[in-house]
């Protein structure tokens, strides 16, 4: 599927978080989005998904205008996994992950056995299929963002958008969610503030005060001009004697106070 | 949670769930027409039944015949049709709100309802046009209307929401009194009050055919949503995110509920904690799925309403207690244990 915004933007009361983004989004990339805090990354995913009323510009999918389409439409297309998710519900994991598939069913598509095994590769592509039982409430931060990681799975989108989800991950499950994410052969859209991981994208884009400043494949984006500009930081590039990938190492400009 | 296996197995756990329900509410109302001051026997209920519903031959005697028929059937399936719309409210509305506290009592929507059906009753606003129902209806769409305004001015949180639904509701109660103070007189008055709490005494046939087909509608409208339902329970972006068409749902759901509660307000007086309780007592034994709180809210809440009115006839020999007064002794220590339970998990 290919996605496209043109000229969108977003206000809240009278200040822009997002202007004038274009983007496109090529079928199977893995796309990063990074910038400073408050730079306006999440509310443009949620401006991608159609979420926020009011939206300024349009988002196209294979053509299509998004804000024409049946939320269950582009809930079948788009699957996104928010920052904070929390419920008061007594849900169990299993539960929870249940709740992806809804897109996809209605009173003649009750929930079948095709989806109940949906639901158990997503739970297994996370690895919590032994959580499937246990409460949402006893889950730890880390579990309950794969959680939320499955029911986005399950959704089964074309587009997964992904809002800092290696937060709360510890290192293995941060690798391994990026090497699931690299595999899944959807298009994927995440915003991320490990720069080293962005530099594992197909292509980031740059926001800063709610424009994308700059956009393309990482080598060529992430420079140290850049970082010290964007990020105030000042980054040295090393080079990583196992495969020779390059990474960047941080420290605090000295002029900045 | 493990379902059926197969869709035979789940078709007939449906059914027997359905058969199951629907037998323990025939045997409610048979309990209600039963029960009372002067207890009739069940072979005489059967009778009057067999007569009236199927046309049968049976001598009857005409004043045991008049209670059963005229009194205390009528009133029992007004009890039903009204626990199960305050229980599908609370539940609708718990849901939707994102909070365990809410319920159409909380919010105001009662105090609202009873607004508009004194506001027509005594000032006689509207003319005679407007029916006491319409009247609570009005008040009650106005109440919420202004209490989730009001959530929202205040930031939309969900504690928000509460304190937005406790002024609504004081100040809609303030309304209601000085209605009341300024035209009623003595004996509209103590009618009033007396219906504020919560009285089926004057319940009829009538009432009935009013009852129970919104109860039924409004039960049917959450059903369909019962997916739409489940979907909130991250919240209303997820549920966005999810396909559900949010505003639509909210603004359907919410309709069907603020009709059930003004109509059952206007019927039998504001009654509380039926709405709050019944679903949080029904969660703990059916897990959070709507596909089955739905119809397990409806059916304990209808028993429930029954019981308290049965209680309500027996409590004092000669004298009819309010209902809203038995609702609130069971449900004010039912709702004090839901506030322990619920600090136990935060």
């Amino acid at each position: 599927m290919r996605v496209e915004a043109q000229g969108i933007g977003w206000h809240a009361s009278g200040r822009g978080i997002v202007e004038g983004v274009d983007l496109v989004l090529e079928p199977g990339e893995t796309f990063g989005l990074i910038g400073p805090n408050g730079s306006g990354k999440s509310t443009l995913l949620r401006l991608i998904a159609g979420l926020l009323p009011r939206a300024e510009g349009q988002v196209l999918l294979d053509g299509r205008p998004i804000h024409r389409m049946p939320r269950r439409e582009i809930a079948q297309r788009i699957a996104l996994v928010a920052q904070h998710a929390d419920t008061t519900d007594t849900l169990s994991v299993r539960d929870a992950v249940e709740l992806g598939r809804t897109p996809w069913l209605s009173a003649f598509a009750p929930f079948g056995p095709e989806d109940r095994q949906i639901v158990d590769e997503a739970l297994a592509a996370v690895e919590i299929a032994h959580l499937a039982g246990q409460r949402w409430h006893s889950l730890s931060g880390g579990e309950r963002q794969r959680v939320q990681i499955a029911k986005a799975l399950a959704q089964k989108p074309r587009l997964l958008m992904l809002d800092e989800p290696t937060n709360h991950l510890d290192i293995h499950h941060q690798l391994s969610l990026l090497r699931l994410v690299g595999g899944l052969g959807m298009t994927v859209v995440m915003a991320l503030h490990d720069l080293n991981q962005a530099m594992g994208c197909d292509r980031v884009g740059v926001m800063q005060a709610g424009r994308m400043i700059a956009c393309g494949p990482p080598a060529e984006v992430i420079s140290p001009g850049l970082l010290s500009e964007t990020f105030r930081v000042g980054a040295s590039c090393l080079t990583d004697p196992r495969d020779q990938s390059l990474l960047y190492r941080f420290h605090i400009l000295e002029n900045d106070r | 949670m493990k379902g059926p296996a197969s869709p035979k197995g789940l078709a007939l756990t449906v059914t027997l769930c359905v058969a199951g329900g629907l037998a323990m509410l025939l045997l409610a109302v048979l309990a209600g027409t039963v029960i009372g001051e002067a207890p009739l026997p069940l072979t005489t209920v059967g009778e009057v039944l067999a007569v009236r519903l199927f046309g049968a031959a049976h001598a009857l005697d005409p004043i045991d015949a008049g209670i059963i028929w005229n009194y205390r059937l009528p009133r029992t399936l007004v009890a039903a049709a009204c626990g199960a719309a305050l229980a599908l409210s609370g539940l609708v509305l718990q849901s939707l709100v994102r909070n365990a506290l809410a319920d159409p009592y909380l919010l105001g929507v009662s105090a609202g309802a009873s607004t508009g059906a004194v506001a027509v009753t005594i000032l006689g606003v509207g003319g005679g046009v407007i029916g006491i129902s319409s009247g609570a209806f009005i008040g009650a769409a106005l109440a919420f209307a202004l209490v989730a305004a009001l959530a929202r001015a205040a930031g939309g949180g969900s504690a928000q929401m509460v304190l937005a639904g406790i002024a609504g509701s004081q100040l809609f109660n303030a309304l209601t009194s000085f209605f009341i103070a300024k035209s009623a007189n003595a004996e509209q008055a103590r009618g009033i009050m007396f219906w504020l709490l919560g009285n089926l005494s004057g319940v009829r046939w009538p009432d009935v055919s009013l009852a129970v087909p919104v109860a039924v509608a409004g039960f049917l409208a959450c059903l369909i949503h019962a997916r739409a339902l489940d979907a909130f329970s991250f919240g209303r972006e997820s549920a966005a995110a999810l396909g559900v068409p949010v505003r639509r749902v909210q603004l359907l759901l919410i309709g069907a509920v603020t009709l059930m509660t003004a109509v059952m307000v206007s019927l039998v007086g504001a009654i509380g904690f039926v709405g709050l309780v019944i679903p949080h007592a029904v969660r703990f034994v059916t897990g959070p799925r709507h596909f089955r709180l739905i119809p397990a809210s409806a059916l304990t809440g209808a028993v429930f309403l029954i019981a308290a009115d049965i209680v309500s006839r027996m409590l004092i020999a000669g004298q009819v207690v309010p209902i809203g007064v038995v609702t609130a002794l069971v449900g004010a220590p039912a709702f004090a244990l839901i506030l322990i339970r619920n600090r136990v998990q935060a």
